[in-house]
């Protein structure tokens, strides 16, 4: 495996290495008809990828680059089992998701597919376009000021480190 | 306000203290034994080994077969797994044809001995089969999945991935929740009934409020209920987003498990799968008595009041499907408003029974025929507008609708408003082309 460029350690990058990423801002309770329509449900990920997000940001799906982050309010992903609607972020590059607090089944599907949540009790005060770098499991909004998140299992981490549990059955598989 | 007490901990230690088992809830008792392990404390997480897989056209096989080619791997124990067509039937357009093409295909490629097609939706077809048994632990390729828990199993929803992981090994892991008991008592009034008490306890907690704990539901207005209204909590359990929705098994459960073709020997010491007196770690107590008719505005189902509050809403669909809202008892109690009624002039009626076999009872009992005179229209067994996956709604129509969500652009373009009711109230609201308390009707 090459080295997560997300994971500082003692002979890792150094902060400065990190790069910035950008802040989509969104409001609580954003759904997973929402991140991955119904309508659309039917065609391949870069097929709904497009319409991510349609009804609560027009300019998301185009305006999104690969390392940003969304940040967004209480109960993110709530609804659906569709794990589409976590696999979408991950087709757009999104970096990361924070928030105070997700769905339960969206959170282990984002996992599943490799995708970082962070549970960050103040991720409301981050702002749309802020610069914020997410360091392994850690949020940082300036070198020396990191906003408080829970901690996430190791399993957890591993499978965001080899990017899903598909790659996770393949290496228990050799 | 119906919630009679505050929030109340009867939080116990857990473990084993001294030799002497502690109180375990019915969640941590199935967990137990899925895990092999004698007893589990909240907050530990664990693998448990999984007796059901259910998984349907949408979520299931055009999804693994790649997965599974991808890592050379079978499926664990074909036996185990239920495979359900309901969402992409009947056939609408080119791509649904070729999804339930791949999904027909590979059934057979698997050796597949359960699977249901075009006969239901999965979480009613699953128990109507005889295959849920109080005390099993499962889960579903569905976010309704909770919907097993109304038969004493502990079942939660899973995406595709998880379910590769699950089908490929048998295990999945569970961070053992604790279990948030929602007692009720009282008798529920006319015209009341299950889907009003959820809608009720989703807008108290709120869409999150389940906290992805199980919740369980207990007292003497769910002893009450048949099981298809237990599974109507359980099922909307994951609007409330709980991972489970458990009700202990009882003689209610024995008879429908009976009728649904299960062996009584299989059914030997089922009384061991119910929570321990005081093991619950939350409670919160309702009154069934007082509950009104409950509505949930557009565009959430946690969005609910009481339906006086809705009584200047017009509408133009009646909508009475999915496995929340479409059951024997939900068909019973429509037609029980619109026998002898016409639906008005400005709106349409639409029901689409959730499973075979209860629009087959429906038409026995004479309901299909009420609600056909009443101007319904009839739609196939499938969860068809209620996930928007194909029928929906058309632009700008305000709905009333006996399904479980209706969060924005769900179940059709985001002009389309659509308000949750049980179908008691879609019924009555469908004789007045407006938003309408049944109980103005049932006298």
């Amino acid at each position: 495996m090459s080295q997560d460029p997300t994971d500082i350690t003692s002979d890792g990058p150094t902060f400065d290495q990190i790069p910035w990423s950008r802040v989509w801002s969104l409001g609580p309770q954003i759904d997973t008809d929402a991140l991955a329509p119904g309508a659309y449900m039917k065609f391949d990920l870069p097929t709904i990828s497009k319409h991510t997000l349609q009804g609560v940001r027009a300019d998301f799906a185009q305006g999104v680059r690969a390392g940003d982050v969304i940040v967004a309010g209480e109960g993110f992903g709530v609804g659906s089992s569709r794990e589409q609607a976590a696999g979408v972020l991950v087709h757009l590059g999104l970096k990361a998701v924070i928030a105070p607090s997700y769905s339960g089944l969206f959170f282990r599907n984002a996992f599943n597919l490799g995708l970082l949540l962070l549970t960050c009790p103040q991720a409301p005060e981050m702002k749309e376009g802020q610069l914020i770098k997410v360091i392994g499991s850690k949020v940082w909004v300036a070198e020396h000021h990191e906003l408080p998140c829970e901690p996430i299992p190791d399993f957890l981490m591993e499978m965001v480190r080899l990017k899903g549990l598909v790659n996770v059955l393949k290496l228990r598989k050799k | 306000m119906i919630q009679s007490s505050s929030t109340q901990s009867f939080a116990q230690g857990h473990g084993t203290k001294g030799g002497a088992q502690v109180a375990q809830t019915l969640a941590q008792k199935i967990i137990s034994r899925a895990a092999g392990v004698p007893s589990v404390q909240v907050g530990q997480v664990l693998n448990c080994a999984v007796d059901l897989a259910m998984f349907h056209d949408s979520s299931g096989p055009r999804r693994l077969e790649p997965m599974l080619k991808e890592l050379d791997a079978k499926i664990w124990d074909p036996q185990k797994v239920v495979l359900v067509m309901d969402h992409y039937v009947p056939e609408r357009d080119e791509d649904s044809r070729k999804i339930l093409q791949i999904t027909r295909q590979v059934a057979k490629q698997w050796n597949l001995p359960h699977v249901i097609d075009s006969q239901g939706i999965c979480h009613v077809v699953l128990p109507e089969r005889g295959h849920l048994k109080p005390g099993m632990f499962c889960v579903g390729g569905d976010s309704h999945s909770p919907t097993g828990g109304a038969f004493g199993c502990y079942m939660f929803g899973i995406g595709a991935t998880e379910m590769l992981g699950v089908v490929v090994t048998g295990e999945i892991w569970i961070q053992v929740p604790k279990t948030i008991e929602m007692n009720w008592t009282g008798r529920l009034g006319r015209g009341v009934m299950a889907k009003d008490m959820m809608l009720h306890m989703i807008a108290q907690r709120g869409l999150n409020g389940g906290e992805y704990q199980a919740m369980e539901f207990t007292g003497q207005t769910i002893q009450a209920l048949s099981m298809r209204e237990r599974m109507t909590l359980s099922n909307l359990s994951a609007e409330m987003g709980a991972q489970a929705g458990l009700v202990a098994a009882d003689q209610v459960t024995l008879e429908y498990l009976r009728e649904a073709g299960v062996q009584k020997a299989q059914l030997e010491g089922f009384e061991f799968w119910c929570s321990d007196l005081n093991s619950s770690q939350e409670r919160e107590c309702f009154n069934a008595s007082v509950l009104a008719p409950q509505v949930a505005a557009p565009h959430s189902p946690a969005n609910t009041k009481p339906v006086d509050a809705y009584s200047d809403v017009a509408i133009d669909i009646a909508y009475i499907g999915a496995c929340t809202g479409a059951k024997l008892d939900d068909l019973r109690a429509a037609a029980e408003v619109l026998k002898g009624q016409r639906i008005h002039a400005s709106t349409r009626l639409m029901v689409a029974p959730a499973s075979a076999k209860d629009q087959r009872i429906a038409q026995e009992e004479g309901v299909m025929q009420v609600l056909i005179d009443a101007g319904a229209q009839v739609l196939p067994n499938s969860c068809g507008a209620c996930a928007g996956y194909g029928a929906s709604f058309e632009e700008n129509m305000t709905v009333i609708s006996s399904t479980a969500r209706n969060f924005k652009a769900r179940m059709g373009p985001a002009s389309v408003q659509v308000y949750l009711a049980s179908p008691y109230t879609v019924a009555a609201s469908s004789i007045r082309g407006r938003i309408t308390d049944v109980r103005e009707m049932l006298s």
